[in-house]
C-alpha cells in the first residue's frame, strides 16, 4: 500500500499524527511529513483509521 | 446479523453508523433517512470553504456516501414519530406522503438544528448556517458585495462566517451578549484571546451586546434586513445578518416515545437508549467516566466515533459479545483567519488555565486547563502538534503536573 495526501487539501491538524506517529509527522512548520509512503501492512488499521478521521479527507491510500 | 436497521439521519454519525454496520458484517436492510434533501455532505466546510466560494459542494459530499454500502437511502424524508413497540417508524417522504417504516433495530441521529432570532423567520437576508443549503443562500448574499454584515453571537460558527466574510473583504460587525466570546467553553482568559483575534483582522467587536431589532424595510415587495439596533443603544446599518445563537436538538418526533429525552436522548455508556434503539452524533447524551458528568458532544471527531460506536453497539447485541463503553476524548479545530484553535478534552471555564508553550501575544500557544491535580484540557492556537501529542495525556489521565513536564520537553 502507498500513502497518498493531497496537500491542497491538507490543513495539518495532526490527527493522522496523533493515530499513526510512526508514519505521520507534523513538525514545528506547521507542514504535515509522510515518514513511512509505503508502510507495511501491519499498519493497515492505523493508516485505515488516519483516512476516516482526516477533517479535510486529505489522506488516501494505494494499492500498488 | 441480518435484522432490518433504519438510521435516522444522513450525516456524519448516521452514515458512519451504516458504514461500520455493513462492513461489521450486517447483512440485513439498512434504511437511512434524512429529512435534508442533498447527498451526505460535511458540515465544517460550510462556514469556511463554501461560503469564501473556495470550494463547490461536490468537494463535501461525505467519502463513505460515494461507496457501496447498499444503503436504502432516502433524502428529503423526516422521521415523524416511532413506535418504539410496534417497532414502527412514521415518515414523511419528499412529496408529504407519510408512511410507516418498521424496523428491528434503530439508529437516532437527527443531529440538531440552528436556534434562531424569535420574530425574524421570513425576513429577507436573516441567515443561519447549518445545512447546505444554508450556507448556500448566505454565500449567495455574500457574492452580492454587502457592505456590512452583522454576525450575532460570538460562537464558532459566528466566528468562522466573521473569518470568511473578512476573506471576502467584507466589513464585519460581530455582536456577543455575554462579556467575552466561548468563555463557557475557553474560560475568560481564553475567550478574551478569542475576541483579539476578530479584534486584529478588523472585525467591530461588540461584546455586552444584545439585539433590540432587526429593522427592515420593504423591497421589491419583499421585506428585507436593513439594519440592527442593538442594546448598547448603536444602529448598525447592514444587508446581511448571520446567526450563530447555538442549537436545539432534533428530538421533536421522539416525543411520545419511551425514550429519555434531556437536551439530548439519554443513553447509557455504550450509546444505547433502549433495547435495539442507539443514538450518535449531536443529539446522544451519555454518560462520561471520564469527565465525571454527562456529555453531550457536537464535534466533528465525536460524530465519527459515535456513529461507530453506536452500530458495533448493535453488532454486539447479535454476536452476544460484550458492548465497549463510549468515553472518548472530545476535540475539536476551528479555523479563523489564519489561526488554527484547537481543544482536547472538555474543561470547565472555572477550571486553571496555563500557558505552557507560545504566547497568547502571537496567537501561536499551547495551554492547558487543569481541575485540582487532574488535567482537564489542552487548546492550541496554531500548534498542531503539541495539542494531538498533549490530547494523548487525556486519554491516559494524566495529571496535571505530569502534563506541564510533558509540555515543557515538546
Amino acid at each position: 500500500m502507498r500513502i497518498v495526501v493531497d496537500f491542497d487539501l491538507c490543513e495539518s491538524n495532526a490527527v493522522c499524527m496523533g493515530i499513526a506517529p510512526e508514519i505521520f509527522e507534523v513538525r514545528d512548520d506547521d507542514f504535515l511529513y509522510v515518514l513511512d509512503e509505503n508502510p507495511p501492512e501491519s499498519m493497515r488499521a492505523k493508516v485505515e483509521e488516519s483516512v476516516q478521521r482526516c477533517p479535510k479527507q486529505a489522506i488516501s491510500i494505494v494499492e500498488d | 446479523m441480518n435484522s432490518s436497521t433504519v438510521i435516522v439521519g444522513a450525516s456524519l454519525a448516521g452514515i458512519n453508523a451504516a458504514r461500520t454496520l455493513r462492513l461489521g458484517g450486517h447483512t440485513g436492510s439498512i434504511v437511512v433517512l434524512d429529512a435534508d434533501p442533498d447527498r451526505p455532505y460535511d458540515r465544517p466546510p460550510l462556514s469556511k470553504q463554501i461560503l469564501t466560494g473556495e470550494w463547490e459542494p461536490e468537494k463535501i459530499l461525505l467519502p463513505a456516501a460515494k461507496e457501496d454500502l447498499g444503503l436504502d437511502l432516502r433524502l428529503g424524508t423526516r422521521a415523524k414519530a416511532v413506535d418504539l413497540v410496534a417497532r414502527e417508524l412514521t415518515i414523511e417522504g419528499p412529496d408529504g406522503s407519510v408512511n410507516r417504516q418498521s424496523f428491528d433495530t434503530m439508529v437516532i441521529a437527527t443531529g440538531a438544528a440552528a436556534r434562531r432570532l424569535p420574530d425574524s423567520a421570513g425576513i429577507a437576508g436573516v441567515h443561519v448556517v447549518r445545512t447546505l443549503a444554508d450556507s448556500l443562500a448566505l454565500r449567495d448574499e455574500l457574492e452580492a458585495g454587502p457592505s456590512r454584515v452583522v454576525v450575532i453571537g460570538a460562537g464558532f460558527i459566528g466566528a468562522e462566517v466573521a473569518s470568511s466574510c473578512r476573506k471576502r473583504g467584507i466589513d464585519v460587525t460581530l455582536v456577543e451578549a455575554l462579556p467575552l466570546p466561548l468563555e463557557r467553553v475557553l474560560g475568560a482568559e481564553m475567550g478574551a484571546v478569542c475576541a483579539q483575534v476578530h479584534i486584529e483582522n478588523g472585525v467591530d467587536v461588540r461584546l455586552s451586546t444584545g439585539v433590540l431589532e432587526i429593522e427592515t424595510a420593504t423591497v421589491n415587495g419583499t421585506e428585507r434586513v436593513v439594519a440592527v439596533a442593538l442594546s448598547d443603544g448603536t444602529r448598525v446599518a447592514a444587508e446581511v445578518v448571520v446567526v450563530g445563537i447555538g442549537v436545539t436538538v432534533n428530538t421533536g418526533w421522539l416525543e411520545g416515545s419511551a425514550l429519555t429525552i434531556d437536551d439530548g436522548v439519554v443513553c447509557d455508556n455504550t450509546l444505547l437508549a433502549a433495547p435495539g434503539v442507539v443514538a450518535a452524533g449531536d443529539i446522544a447524551r451519555y454518560p462520561s467516566e471520564r469527565f465525571g458528568r454527562m456529555l453531550r458532544v457536537e464535534h466533528w471527531e465525536t460524530a465519527i466515533a459515535g456513529g461507530e460506536a453506536a452500530a458495533r453497539r448493535l453488532l454486539a447485541d447479535a454476536s452476544g459479545e460484550p458492548p465497549a463503553i463510549f468515553d472518548p476524548v472530545p476535540w475539536f479545530w476551528s479555523d479563523q483567519y489564519d489561526r488554527k484553535i484547537q481543544l482536547a478534552g472538555r474543561p470547565m471555564p472555572t477550571d486553571e488555565c496555563v500557558v505552557v508553550h507560545g504566547s497568547t501575544e502571537e496567537f501561536r500557544f499551547v495551554a492547558l486547563y487543569g481541575s485540582g491535580d487532574r488535567l482537564t484540557g489542552v487548546l492550541g492556537m496554531n500548534r498542531p502538534r503539541h495539542v494531538i501529542q498533549l490530547r494523548a495525556l487525556l486519554e491516559d489521565r494524566a495529571t496535571f503536573a505530569e502534563a506541564r513536564e510533558r509540555a515543557a520537553s515538546l
